[in-house]
């Protein structure tokens, strides 16, 4: 069993949450592979960001297991969790408003994370060769200097999967990337994703089914807390159950 | 420190800054004021220290203490209980039923020096604890309320419970403490009369030296990259979390420093002032330190000295013509300052002032011949 287990990446089984006895999540159990792309798609209220929540930690279950490259993360604190390798972009715009894009950046940057490393932490060329590599990656190399709060939603996307990128997690969780993009940004956003993906997996969640159809590998139908269905994007597409309860209308 | 961390330390705009509040302390106060309005201003710039941690606290951070006065007392008590011990020494006080222990012991019908006394005997003790209580003190706060996430009004809250419950015990145990009245009649400091003119000049400045030395590590702070963290963790708490930090621990950090600056201030109140008394300890004296802080500007290092003389001298001006009123009026003021403008002096001279001096220094430097330029560039 443990054998098998460590050819996923993450393997999520029976994983319950109960909030005063509702089961935002029930008995849930996937499994995501190296360098995959997972799409979670379903109708609100799936527990589709709850099932994020719990895999980063912020939310904790009330049974089963999340085990990452072999660690229990069920166990484990927020900040232990990304420093196990997975990161998270909320679904709206998390980002320093009153920090530049450089700063914000940098303050990702996977160096001098306790009060010691942040006190004596210096901008040095490694740091700045890096934040220079994740702008140009997020199309943002010409506004390093800008305010963030002064960006455009779809910019602000960008700069919060660029803050994740620079940690260069293992595990890349996405809430709604796309949401509030203009269909230019949203092309330019399933590039990046594609040559993001290159070297770790991605748990995305998205409601835009053209997009969804853009870089999904496999994805997983939630309904009510479960898996309804699972597979590749033509198989979910023609499942009758799934046309029933979310693609039908 | 090599030259270009010097630099990036303190750029050019903020050495000026830095350079006008040095003369002023140093220089202007001490040549335009006889002594007795000095000792004034050396007794308002030890609340300039809680203003300075408050910036760091509550400007960046977003942590509102209403419990400074907490760590202003403790440190200011560290200071007055050797210089008690010293003023206390058998000679001096034979005529007492129990000789060699502080007279409101004596009153209290205490017969020997309490255990917590007795290290404070010793100056290096004393000088540690100064620093080491309050922040021990605030350590455990921090770790009992940032760990377990209690922020923003709760904890504003309970920081004010903490100040209320200092000065009821300290009111309620007078024999250990010396209750309400504090403890008074300070006398030496290793048999230097502390209440000499001499001594309070010296003391004003030294007071001056540690509130720079003070300004430089907030500064060092505020550049650093906590201080970039610490204004991030204030807008997204959870980004931050989520980026691999551990929040709690930045905030247990700047609560502390921001404790041992107010302690420092405390011990140099006593030592300037001669007493200390849980009037400083308490919710009224913590709030009123909030109120320096923001009136000068609460993200301004620069403000939180500004504005701690400013509202202190105005509160000792009108207090002397209208005492009933002083305490109203520094309520408007605080709402004003809400209201009205929140980023306080700072931000006032930001919007207002800054654009037209740097427009008038352009103006000046574009008569001036090129040749005189380029020199004084390099």
């Amino acid at each position: 069993m443990n054998a098998m287990q460590k050819d996923f990446v993450l393997a999520v089984e029976g994983l319950t949450v109960s909030f005063d006895g509702f089961k935002a999540v029930n008995d849930l159990s996937f499994y995501v592979d190296e360098n995959e792309i997972r799409v979670i798609i379903g109708p609100n209220g799936a527990g589709k960001t709850t099932v994020l929540d719990l895999i980063c930690g912020r939310t904790k279950a009330t049974t089963g297991s999340i085990r990452f490259r072999g660690k229990e993360l069920t166990k484990m604190k927020e900040h232990e969790i990304v420093h196990a390798g997975v990161g998270r972009k909320f679904q709206n715009p998390s980002i320093y408003e009153d920090l530049t894009v450089f700063e914000n950046l940098e303050l990702s940057y996977p160096k001098g994370r306790n009060v010691w490393g942040a006190l004596t932490f210096k901008r040095d060329k490694d740091v700045i060769s890096k934040v220079e590599e994740i702008a140009e990656m997020i199309f943002l190399q010409d506004l390093l200097n800008k305010e963030a709060g002064l960006l455009s939603h779809g910019q602000k996307q960008w700069l919060e999967i660029g803050m994740l990128l620079i940690q260069n997690p293992d595990l890349l969780m996405l809430d709604e990337p796309v949401a509030g993009m203009s269909v230019a940004e949203r092309k330019q956003t399933a590039e990046l994703l594609n040559r993001i993906t290159k070297n770790r997996s991605v748990i995305v969640i998205e409601h835009d089914m053209q997009f969804v159809q853009d870089i999904a590998h496999r994805v997983t139908v939630l309904h009510q807390g479960k898996v309804l269905s699972e597979g590749s994007m033509d198989r979910v597409k023609h499942d009758p159950k799934v046309v029933e309860v979310y693609l039908g209308h | 420190m090599s030259h270009s961390g010097f630099r990036s330390l303190l750029p050019q705009q903020d050495m000026v800054y830095f350079a006008i509040l040095a003369a002023l302390i140093f220089v202007v106060f001490p040549l335009s004021m006889d002594i007795f309005r000095l000792n004034l201003v050396g007794k308002y710039l030890t609340y300039a220290f809680v203003a300075l941690g408050l910036v760091l606290c509550w400007g960046y951070g977003g942590i509102l203490s209403l419990g400074q006065g907490v760590f202003f007392g403790l440190g200011g008590y560290c200071m007055a209980m050797f210089l008690k011990l010293e003023a206390s020494d058998p000679e001096a006080t034979k005529i007492q039923s129990t000789p060699g222990i502080p007279d409101f012991m004596d009153w209290n019908q205490l017969t020997e020096l309490p255990w917590f006394w007795e290290p404070f005997h010793s100056l290096g003790f004393s000088l540690l604890a100064v620093i080491i209580v309050p922040s021990i003190f605030a350590y455990i706060i921090g770790v009992a309320m940032f760990k377990r996430r209690v922020g923003g009004v709760y904890f504003a809250i309970i920081t004010q419970a903490f100040a209320a419950i200092l000065t009821i015990l300290i009111i309620g145990q007078q024999g250990y403490t010396g209750g309400v009245n504090g403890i008074t009649d300070l006398r030496t400091l290793k048999g230097w009369d502390i209440r000499s003119d001499e001594a309070k000049y010296i003391l004003y400045f030294v007071n001056g030296l540690l509130l720079f030395a003070c300004l430089f590590i907030a500064q060092y702070v505020r550049k650093s990259k906590l201080g970039r963290l610490l204004v991030a963790m204030r807008e997204r708490e959870d980004r931050v979390r989520f980026s691999g930090y551990d929040v709690a621990n930045f905030k247990i950090f700047v609560f502390c420093l921001g404790a041992a600056f107010a302690a420092i201030g405390g011990a140099m109140f006593t030592l300037q002032v001669g007493f200390m008394s849980p009037s400083f300890v308490g919710i009224v004296p913590s709030i009123e330190m909030v109120i320096f802080c923001a009136v000068g500007g609460r993200m301004s290092l620069m403000g939180a000295v500004y504005g701690t003389l400013l509202v202190n001298w105005a509160k000792t001006t009108f207090s002397e013509s209208f005492p009933e009123l002083w305490l109203f009026a520094m309520g408007g003021l605080f709402i004003a300052v809400v209201l009205a403008f929140p980023n306080g002096l700072a931000g006032l001279y930001q919007t207002w002032v800054a654009p037209r001096l740097s427009q008038w220094l352009r103006n000046i430097r574009a008569l001036r011949p090129p040749l005189t330029t380029a020199q004084s560039r390099s």
